[in-house]
């Protein structure tokens, strides 16, 4: 994106103080947990605020030495692989017809997506735990986590790729058609591959969302299929007094979705941009 | 050719005879539509609807049903109670409290984040060095997963051991005695702090967004006019961000009406139920006390809330921009 300057564009002290307030404010608690993890209990009890003296490592060789933390994080990988494998791929289906096919249902058929936007997981979570233990069996498996999580992603991804897809030239297609492809080959061959950089917000939305997901782990999921925001919340109520080991679980558990954030920030922006403006 | 040739049709409306319309559906579709079409729309929509069906409106609907039997997680759902859940529901002062913390939270949003997220958008919005760093930085805790930056805030606002008491201790202010989550006059304010740090690098990344479509030629002109820095913001960047101000507000409103694992992680709704929001309500209704009816009657309005709100918001505020931009 390219960008002149805007007149009243240099900064001034002030607004550089300002920024420097917000950036101090924003990342203090996660370096907080960070440099919390290099500390004792007993240097964090004797001066709360203070920085790591003398640097203590094995809060975080002991999380990282835990078997639980990386079956714990194994779980998280997958769930959140099938979720976002899911979401994009049924999305993506779900959207090429509302963006490019001329039918009588289309726009109540994207309502149904959008309408979707509106029903928080917390209003089904109960009949969905119930079927997911009783009636599907899945209770405490990847697929039971997985598959309604990528259900409550599908509206956002369908709403986010429908004026994506409106974008890519007809013209491609229509040639194609003219070659005799049909419809799915072109789909597959010609709008999956011109689509990817829209492929890649969604998917990492989805991707993060559930990774970060609470609720439904919390009541689907326990002993070793657990994931790690329920393990951190797990240590954290049981070594309640143990702050730094919990500090340590904390900053390793965030750092994966960072990662993940920090690569693909230029995508997500814009693909919350794309939203955005409907 | 297939789509959107309604705004050219009616462009390029030729006096009479056939719409061009017409003669470009005709002529590049070497297949005819009907039946094949409708079986390709059919296996593209059909795996999406499949599972928002089995897993998003089912469960919905089952909710619904429910609510209107005690039952408790065991053995048939057999005793239908009309609507006594919902009565019971509604007169119960816990559950009235947490319609309260969920109105004031969508409320505070409104009335403090809206104004902090835009401050910070329009400086940054400006040409300054790293501002492209700073952009990242104040997402970082929208990244953060909930319930991780939930236990954090925890720590530091442990009463004595945690840190913030020890800055507010620092300037020489005492702070409350049960901690901040432990008062109950300060619990929902604290909880709304957090959320406000987890929330605001969304709304100034769309903000940023939104302004990045405002022409900088507009600036220009008005700065030659003689406006000052501020008059330019209150008299064009701030009205043309207005559509993205609006769905900023809408998904604030849903999300605070969703309100869960930072209540449960913090405080767990408590204290003395200070904190409590329709879906910790329910969720400690139903898998904490096995009153699924309860709990579907509570998971019912919290829905018919949500909805409502989203109809008013759409027909009074959104529909201005589905005017004017389309």
């Amino acid at each position: 994106m390219i960008r002149r300057a805007r007149p009243f564009g240099s900064g001034s002290l002030l607004v550089y103080l300002l920024a420097l307030v917000a950036v101090i404010v924003t990342l203090g608690p996660v370096v907080y947990g960070a440099l919390g993890g290099f500390r004792s209990n007993e240097q964090l009890a004797r001066d709360p605020s203070g920085l790591p003296d003398p640097w203590v490592f094995s809060n975080y060789t002991a999380v990282l030495t835990k078997e639980a933390f990386w079956r714990y994080a194994l779980n998280s990988s997958i769930v959140a692989l099938i979720t976002t494998a899911v979401a994009v791929l049924f999305g993506v289906m779900a959207a090429y017809p509302l963006a490019r096919y001329q039918f009588k249902a289309r726009e109540p058929l994207f309502m149904v997506f959008v309408l979707g936007l509106l029903f928080p997981a917390a209003v089904a979570i109960i009949p969905l735990f119930i079927l997911v233990t009783r009636d599907l069996h899945m209770a405490n498996s990847w697929w039971g986590v997985a598959l309604p999580q990528a259900a409550f992603a599908l509206p956002i991804t369908v709403v986010i790729l429908r004026p994506f897809l409106m974008a890519i030239p007809k013209e491609l297609e229509e040639a194609a058609l003219m070659d005799g492809a049909s419809r799915i080959g072109i789909f597959w061959r010609l709008v999956i591959p011109l689509s990817v950089p829209a492929l890649v917000t969604v998917g990492v939305l989805a991707f993060v969302t559930s990774w970060n997901a609470y609720l439904l782990p919390l009541l689907l999921l326990q002993d070793d299929m657990r994931t790690l925001p329920l393990g951190v919340a797990d240590y954290s109520s049981e070594h309640s007094s143990d702050t730094a080991g919990v500090l340590a679980f904390t900053t390793l558990a965030m750092i994966p979705a960072l990662i993940l954030f920090l690569a693909m920030q230029r995508r997500i922006v814009s693909g919350l941009q794309g939203a955005v403006k409907g | 050719m297939i789509d959107e040739d309604v705004d050219t049709s009616t462009a390029s409306a030729p006096l009479g005879g056939a719409t061009p319309r017409a003669v470009r559906r005709v002529a590049p579709r070497p297949v005819g539509s009907g039946w094949r079409q409708r079986l390709e729309i059919a296996f593209f929509v059909t795996p999406a609807l499949a599972l928002m069906t089995v897993f998003v409106v089912w469960p919905v609907v089952a909710a619904v049903r429910m609510s209107f039997y005690r039952w408790k997680g065991f053995g048939p759902m057999d005793d239908f109670i009309g609507i006594d859940n919902y009565r019971y529901v509604l007169t119960d002062e816990v559950f009235t409290d947490a319609v309260t913390h969920n109105f004031i939270i969508v409320f505070a949003s409104i009335v403090i984040q809206l104004p902090l997220g835009l401050a910070v958008a329009l400086l940054l919005d400006r040409k300054i060095r790293g501002r492209g760093l700073i952009r990242t930085i104040v997402f970082v805790p929208y990244v953060v997963a909930e319930v991780i930056a939930g236990v954090v805030w925890y720590q530091l606002l442990q009463p004595e051991s945690g840190v913030i008491d020890g800055l507010i201790s620092a300037v020489g202010l005492t702070p409350p005695e049960q901690g901040f989550l432990g008062t109950p006059n300060l619990a929902l304010a604290t909880v709304f702090v957090v959320l406000t740090w987890k929330y605001l690098g969304l709304a100034i990344l769309l903000f940023l967004a939104g302004l990045q479509g405002v022409p900088t030629d507009l600036y220009e002109a008005a700065q030659l006019d003689g406006a000052s820095w501020w008059q330019v913001q209150r008299r064009i960047a701030i009205p043309l961000l207005g559509p993205t101000i609006r769905t900023w507000c809408f998904l604030s409103m849903i999300g605070s009406l969703q309100l869960f694992d930072m209540v449960w992680i913090l405080t767990g709704g408590g204290p003395a139920n200070a904190t409590t929001t329709m879906a910790t309500y329910l969720v400690n209704q139903g898998t904490g006390r096995h009153n699924y009816g309860i709990a579907g009657a509570a998971s019912v309005i919290l829905f018919v809330i949500g909805f409502l709100m989203a109809l008013v918001y759409q027909v009074f505020v959104l529909r201005r921009d589905t005017a004017v931009e389309r």
